[in-house]
């Protein structure tokens, strides 16, 4: 399979299906990050620049803290997303598909630094296109994943037709092409649908426009509309 | 039963669910659900169903959404509690770091036996410092603990300081500790380049004739800093280890439970560097006290340090 979708199983027995975060979107997100970051380093030297050499300190204390825990404090108490992740629908979960804990995105974070070595994430780079899962190097360390959110969308309705017999005994398979068919036809153009439902021929015995129809009055028996 | 029937049936379930999910994504308190777990566990059953009946990739994708925001909800790890982080200070992180007293030793003799070899050198040839550190460098360091400039530094300064050992000390723990994963030759390099570089500065502050500036300012603070520097190699060295030698686990595991372990180590670490940063900048730098005064503090802090690591969660109470 060259889809980039992992499963895991929870306790209760279900697979759950995550979809894997590449390296070009994770690189999007860590832009956003940095910029929010630097505004952050402009926003707080104005007012401290104030206050001598006190202002400095406390400047270096704010740029330590959000150089080393602002991507921790965002992925624990944010849903495992930064502002960058969330922006683009990306969220970090731990290899089981669980929340991120603390001490798990403490460890991805500080292994952070390994990653950017020896330039610009070049062993973190390497690492997330050698790894299946697009781990780096802090990914491998603290067993996360970088998946994207999942939207919950409701299920699609399967248009209404005069409900059809199939005329043959149909296997799963063969019942959830035709039922995924019926699904998606409003996502093509209408020609797309009648060339496909060609495909068909030898079930229903027509093609084109009569072959879609049938399909979906196929689709329609199927799904209980008899 | 088929599509129709099982959507009819079961679509209060997922409508209930995701109202529930809903709000206890706003709340994030667990305390507010009856019933969460009970309805989560129907649906993932469900879910089920409509995988193995194949009742359409749509349906099946939101009852996946909504088992995988659910499962989120019911696993989620709560963050230590203020007990907790007191007790890991009192006996949990010494206990840790005597339970890799290995490590530890090796990490210790990583960074020490280059620091009194670098010393020695240094003594006997002077020269050598400057293959170490560019005589401008030396320079800076010479007139920084110059005895006849024994002028009190503003407590300004002292907070500048504070700042900056905080943010230069622990980025070089952090780093030290990270470097591990590259199977530890990250964290033996920084190790190393600590122990020569610092080894370096002291036989060249003896040589210049500062000894009586430099080692009063560094007795100190030196004991929580080097013994965290020190400690921070040994994390990353465990994790190099369970890369390099991963026992009876794959390196996956190995590696996932090294991080798991050692990154409680470097909570502890941040926590002694801290406290050294807090020592270096308002008690090292002040020459009010006289260097015996700073000499008996500064051996009372190496006495407290090796006290600590080897006495501290002894009596079996929980970490």
């Amino acid at each position: 399979m060259l889809d980039t979708t992992r499963t895991v199983e929870t306790p209760e027995g279900v697979e759950l299906g995550l979809r894997l975060a590449g390296p070009a979107v994770r690189a999007y997100a860590w832009a956003i990050d940095f910029a929010i970051r630097i505004a952050a380093y402009t926003v707080m030297s104005i007012p401290l620049a104030f206050f001598g050499q006190v202002g400095m300190g406390i400047y270096l204390v704010l740029v330590f803290l959000v150089e080393w825990f602002y991507p921790v404090y965002f992925e624990v108490h944010r849903d495992g997303a930064t502002p960058g992740k969330r922006s683009l629908g990306i969220r970090v979960l731990h290899d089981d598909g669980t929340p991120v804990s603390w001490g798990s995105s403490m460890v991805r974070n500080l292994v952070r630094f390994a990653d950017l070595l020896p330039v610009a994430y070049g062993f973190g780079l390497a690492s997330m296109l050698i790894h299946p899962d697009f781990k780096r190097l802090g990914d491998l360390a603290a067993g996360t994943l970088v998946v994207h959110r999942v939207a919950d969308g409701q299920p699609a309705s399967i248009p209404e037709a005069p409900p059809r017999p199939p005329g043959a005994v149909l296997t799963l398979p063969e019942q959830r092409a035709i039922l995924e068919f019926a699904e998606r036809q409003t996502t093509w153009s209408a020609q797309r649908s009648a060339e496909l439902a060609t495909l068909a021929r030898p079930l229903t015995g027509l093609t084109g426009y009569a072959g879609h129809a049938a399909l979906l009055g196929i689709a329609n028996w199927l799904v209980g509309r008899r | 039963m088929n599509r129709e029937a099982f959507e009819r049936q079961y679509q209060d379930d997922w409508k209930r669910l995701g109202e529930l999910l809903d709000h206890l994504e706003r709340v994030k308190k667990s305390d507010v659900c009856g019933g969460f777990p009970e309805l989560y566990r129907r649906v993932c059953h469900q879910l089920a169903l409509v995988r193995s009946r194949l009742y359409g990739t749509d349906l099946e994708q939101h009852l996946n959404g909504l088992v995988l925001r659910g499962h989120h909800q019911l696993y989620r790890r709560s963050g230590p509690t203020w007990t907790q982080v007191a007790d890991f200070f009192v006996a949990g992180f010494p206990r840790l770091v005597r339970r890799e007293a290995r490590l530890v030793g090796v990490a210790v003799a990583l960074l020490f036996g280059p620091l009194l070899a670098m010393v020695a050198a240094v003594a006997a040839r002077p020269e050598l410092a400057y293959s170490v550190i560019d005589p401008a460098t030396a320079a800076e360091y010479q007139s920084m603990y110059d005895p006849a400039d024994s002028m009190e530094r503003g407590s300004q300064t002292d907070f500048y300081m504070f700042g900056f050992y905080v943010y230069n000390n622990v980025s070089i723990a952090f780093q030290t500790f990270a470097g591990g994963i590259l199977f530890a030759v990250g964290s033996i390099v920084y190790l190393v380049i600590n122990g020569v570089v610092i080894g370096t500065v002291a036989g060249h502050m003896v040589n210049v004739g500062n000894g009586d500036a430099f080692f009063p300012f560094v007795v100190g603070h030196g004991s929580f800093e080097l013994v965290a520097i020190a400690l921070a190699g040994a994390s990353g060295l465990k994790l190099g280890l369970a890369l390099a030698a991963p026992g009876r686990r794959s390196r996956r595991a190995a590696l996932v439970a090294a991080g798991r372990e050692s990154i409680r180590m470097v909570y502890g670490i941040f926590g002694m560097l801290v406290l050294a940063a807090f020592v270096e900048a308002f008690w090292s730098s002040s020459t009010v006290f006289p260097s015996t005064v700073k000499y008996v503090a500064g051996g009372a802090g190496w006495v407290a340090v090796a006290a600590y690591f080897t006495l501290a969660g002894r009596d079996g109470r929980a970490a």
